[in-house]
This record gives structure tokens, sequence and C-alpha cells, in this order.
């Protein structure tokens, strides 16, 4: 048994800009949900979900002292946010395009997701 | 053991000075850093300059500096600051000024220059340093006759300096952010230039506080709808000890949060190789960090690792790269996302007619893919109850950037039903390409100095 979850349920992101790349990053709310992170959020699924706001390659670096994983997504803001043609020429929605993408996880695994909870209004 | 007490004052160009008045009124601070730089900053600022040898530096730093200066003044507090952008010294001068109108006397204000190389790029090149794209190791060759600035970032040394003889205000051009801080961390507590943790650690403290309310709850992507008042955020201050350990916390009375989430969300924002952080002082290991909450709104800081300097200083070289023209149309139910499609192509065949052809093109709608493009859901699209389309193009010729977003408007009639919004054409805009390159350290560090002023009277 296990369960398919969108990251949006499960996790936080921050994104940013420098130069040409991007970073994202992404962040668990506990070490089970760590551990399936790093084994679901692979750098090559996630460039794949980035579609074609990423030109070139994705690199994916660990940060175990905040439960995080790094991705840094090259030629991913069209030349730069001062020559960018996009609306978010900075990538500040990186991290929520980030935490569409959906994953699957273990019953031990889904048991560790906090409750859900949302704004009012 | 000694410590110091230092604050945030500016995120970005353009933040409201409230945040400042806040850590200067009731943080206990004896230091407030503030960053008014971004790359795209730089280039607005080396525009300004251009058009006028007395302009250059951030707008806003005279109207901010009169909010800031008369508490910083009764509170002994210095203010450091890279608001000098391209021209430092005007900065500066009108500091100096604003201290004369206020009747404040004795205030000395320190400028750091040495940053710029836009003048000495072709020196640079003609001695063999090829400042080639670090990304794309490309040559600057193919940009070289579009090149509008070039800056060197500078580390904490000039400003300790600065600090060392006296300033109370020390304005600097492209000092890294984090350095801003760094200094009096180092000018107070008296660390060495090798003491590569304590470095690191006044690095990640300067890094966490750089982007003022990014660090207290402001896009924070967790529960943001509990934080309180975030319209009278905090900005972070910490209480930094001789060991490079600290507390990062916020303003009494202010709005915010500083949790473990808040800060460590900011920890990695804009951060590559979170094990190899590189600054112009140290390279800072991020996964070395160790957060802990140890009271409401204040979180401890310590564990930093870091290791030797980078032999060579970043520098970021701007070059034009066209003009950006945009059209915009709003559409309403039912069929909005069927009528931007439509209206879309029909710009396209106007701009043919014209003559008035991108080089690059850029089509969103808005309410639908600008923010997530491919990734976006397009269930329900269909059914929108608006969309904005927008076409933005890349052109050679401002000209053809103004003319474009002209030719949709007759679609306000002509086109398809039911509009609004969006419509109004915006002015052309320079695009400019960032090249960030490397600089051997010696060759910008022979050209920094420091100039103290005469207090101001």
């Amino acid at each position: 048994m296990s369960r398919e979850v969108a990251l949006a349920d499960v996790a936080r992101a921050r994104s940013g800009d420098k130069g040409d790349l991007a970073n994202v990053a992404l962040f668990a709310p506990s070490d089970v949900l760590y551990g399936a992170f790093r084994r679901e959020v692979t750098a090559e699924r996630v460039r794949a979900h980035f579609g074609r706001f990423v030109r070139g390659r994705v690199e994916r670096f660990e940060v175990p002292n905040v439960r995080a994983l790094n991705f840094v997504l090259h030629e991913a803001l069209d030349g730069g946010a001062a020559r960018s043609l996009r609306s978010d020429p900075l990538g500040k929605s990186f991290g929520s395009l980030l935490l569409r993408m959906r994953v699957r996880l273990s019953d031990e695994e889904v048991a560790a997701v906090p409750p859900p909870a949302a704004p009012h209004g | 053991m000694k410590s110091v007490r230092i604050g945030a004052g500016q995120g970005f160009y353009g933040d409201t000075p409230e945040g400042a008045i806040a850590v200067a009124e009731r943080g206990e601070v004896s230091y407030i850093c503030c960053d008014a730089l971004a790359e795209l900053t730089m280039a607005i600022l080396q525009k300004d300059r251009l058009r006028d040898p007395g302009a250059g530096f951030a707008r806003d730093l005279p109207a901010f500096m009169r909010a800031l200066l008369p508490i910083a003044r009764e509170q002994g507090i210095r203010i450091i600051t890279n608001a000098g952008g391209m021209n430092p010294a005007a900065a500066a001068a009108a500091v100096r000024g604003v201290a004369h109108e206020l009747g404040i006397a004795g205030v000395t204000v320190a400028t750091v220059t040495g940053d710029d190389i836009t003048g000495r790029i072709d020196e640079l090149l003609a001695s063999g340093v090829d400042l080639r794209n670090v990304d794309t190791g490309a040559d600057l060759a193919t940009v070289r006759d579009r090149v509008v600035f070039g800056v060197a970032y500078l580390g904490a040394q000039p400003v300790v300096e600065a600090l060392r003889l006296g300033a109370d205000v020390v304005v600097t051009g492209r000092v890294a952010d984090a350095s801003l801080f760094v200094a009096p961390m180092v000018h107070e507590l008296g660390w060495g230039w090798d003491d590569w943790d304590r470095l690191a650690a006044g690095v990640v403290l300067g890094h966490l506080m750089e982007c003022s309310g990014q660090a207290t709850g402001g896009n924070y992507s967790g529960d943001w709808w509990n934080i309180p008042d975030l319209d009278r955020i905090g900005y972070p201050l910490c209480e930094v000890s001789e060991d490079g350990s600290a507390l990062l916390t916020k303003p009494a009375q202010t709005g915010g949060r500083v949790s473990v989430e808040t800060v460590g969300e900011q920890l990695l924002y804009e951060v590559l190789d979170p094990r190899r952080y590189l600054n112009p002082d140290v390279v800072a290991d991020f996964t070395s960090v160790r957060l802990e909450q140890v009271a409401t709104d204040t979180v401890s800081v310590r564990d930093v690792r870091g290791s030797a300097r980078p032999a060579q200083l970043k520098a970021v070289i701007g070059y034009l790269d066209g003009w950006l023209g945009a059209a915009m149309i709003g559409y309403s139910w039912p069929h909005a996302l069927a009528k931007a499609r439509h209206a879309a192509v029909l710009i396209d065949r106007l701009a043919e007619r014209a003559g008035v052809l991108p080089v690059e093109q850029v089509v969103e709608y808005i309410g639908v893919n600008s923010l997530h493009g491919d990734a976006a859901d397009l269930a329900g699209a269909a059914a929108a109850n608006e969309v904005v389309l927008r076409v933005a193009g890349r052109f050679a010729a401002e000209a053809d950037a103004r003319a474009f977003p002209r030719l949709a408007i007759p679609l306000a009639l002509n086109g398809p039903p039911f509009i609004g919004g969006g419509a109004t054409p915006q002015p052309a805009r320079a695009l400019l390409g960032v090249w960030p390159a490397l600089v051997p350290r010696e060759r910008v560090e022979d050209q920094v100095a420091v100039a103290l002023g005469a207090p101001a009277t």
C-alpha cells in the first residue's frame, strides 16, 4: 500500500535567482519525509517537471541540517531577471511550481504527513 | 564573552524605512546594515549615472537617511549601506546633505570605492584576464560592444577599515550583501581574516538578514496566514558572540515570526552549492549550520564551518540585450482562454504585416500559466472567469518595442468580445544581460579605497 500526494500538501519551498540560474529549496517536515523526498524528488524528475522553463541541467544538493533538498536549475530564467520576457523574471514562483509535483509515499511515510492546514477565507 | 548586536535595515532598492526604524528604536543594536543592490539594480543605477554624473546611487537613499539618521544618532547606531551603487561618492555627499539639512552635526561619512570595473574592462582583457562567462564559458568578445557596466564584489575588509577610521555611516558600491553584516562583527569581535569558521558564521548571519523580512516570516511558504501583522513585520537582528554563535530575533512589538522554519527557508534563498557558498572573504558550508528555537521569535544559529576564501573575486558585467515590448489584453468568461489564444494569433499577424518582428517572444495567459508554465494545471482553464493575454517580445530596436504593444490596441474594438484590463501599453524597457565572470582578487583590491569625509556640519 502506498499513496500519491502533492508536495504542496507535505512540504515547504523557497526559490530565488542568481543570473540565469534559479534555485529551489524543498523542505521536509520530518526525517521520514526527508527520506521520501530524497528517493522521489530526483534532479531528473525536477528537470522534466519544469518543462520549457529550464533549458539547462538540474543539480540536486542535500542539506540535511534543515531537511532540505536544494535544486539548482541552469539556464532557467530566460537569460536572467534583467533580460527575461517572463511575468516572473526572478523565479520567485518556482518554489510553488515544484510543490505541484506528486510523489508516492509508503504507509509509514503517509503516517508522518502533518495534518492538513489551509488559509481561511 | 564579547558580543555585538546588528540589525537589518533594508533588503532591496525601494524597501520601506519602517523596518529599520523599529530596529533602531527597539532592537538595542549598535549597527544597522542595508542592502540596496541586486544585479538589475546596478544596471538601473548605471543608466542614471550616464544621464547625470551626480546620480547613480539608490535614489531613495536621502529619504531613507532622513527617516533613519535622527534615531540612529540618538541611539549611537552606525549605518552601513551599499546604496552607493555606481556612485558612492555622490551618495556620501547626499548623506552629508541630509545630516546638514536635519541639523545633525558631526556625522562622519565614509565611502568605499574600487568595485567599479566598467572603465577597466579593456585593460583587464589586455593583461590576460579573460572575463569568460562563468556559467556558459562564452568569450566576452561576443557582447563586448554592448557592455554598460562591470562591478566586482568586494568583501568586508574596506568596510572594517572605514569603521576603524571612525565612520558613522559607511557608503559602498558593490560590497557583497552578506559582507556588509560581516564587517561590524570583525570590527567589534576582533576576528582574523583567516578565521574561516567565524567569518563563515558571519556570512551565514549576513545572508539570513540581507533580505530583511524574508527571514522573519515574509514569503514564508508554511502557514503564512497565521503569521501576525506582516504589514509591520520586524526586520531581523542578531546578537553575535565572539565565537561566532548568534541569536537571531526581531524587535519587540513588530509583526512576523522568527522560527527555525522561517529562518531555514531564508538560509537557502539564492543558494547554489550549499556546501560551498562563495563570499569574497570565506567559503561557508551552509550544511554545517545548526538552527534551534531557544525562545519565542528567537533562533540560535551556530556551529558554522568555513574554509579559505576564493582566489578570485566574482564580477558581474551588464550588457544591453535588446528591448522589451509587451502587449496585454484581459478577456472575460465565457471562453476567456480561447479568446486570449485567438487574440495572440491576431497580434502575430498584425506584427508580421507591420514588420515589427521580435527576435524572441513569450506568450503567457495570466491566470492560467504565466507562473507555472508547462507544469500549470489546465483542468478548468477553459471555464476560467478571466484570462489576461500577455505577449512579450525582445526587439533589436527600441522603436519596434514601442510600436509592438500599440499594434494590439485596436483589438479592443476589433477583436474577440468582453475585454477588460491590461490594454494600456507599457513603455519599452531596455533588456540587460548579466555576465558573471571572475577577476584575480589583487587586480581589484589594489584599486579599493576608503575615504573619510569631514564630519558634516
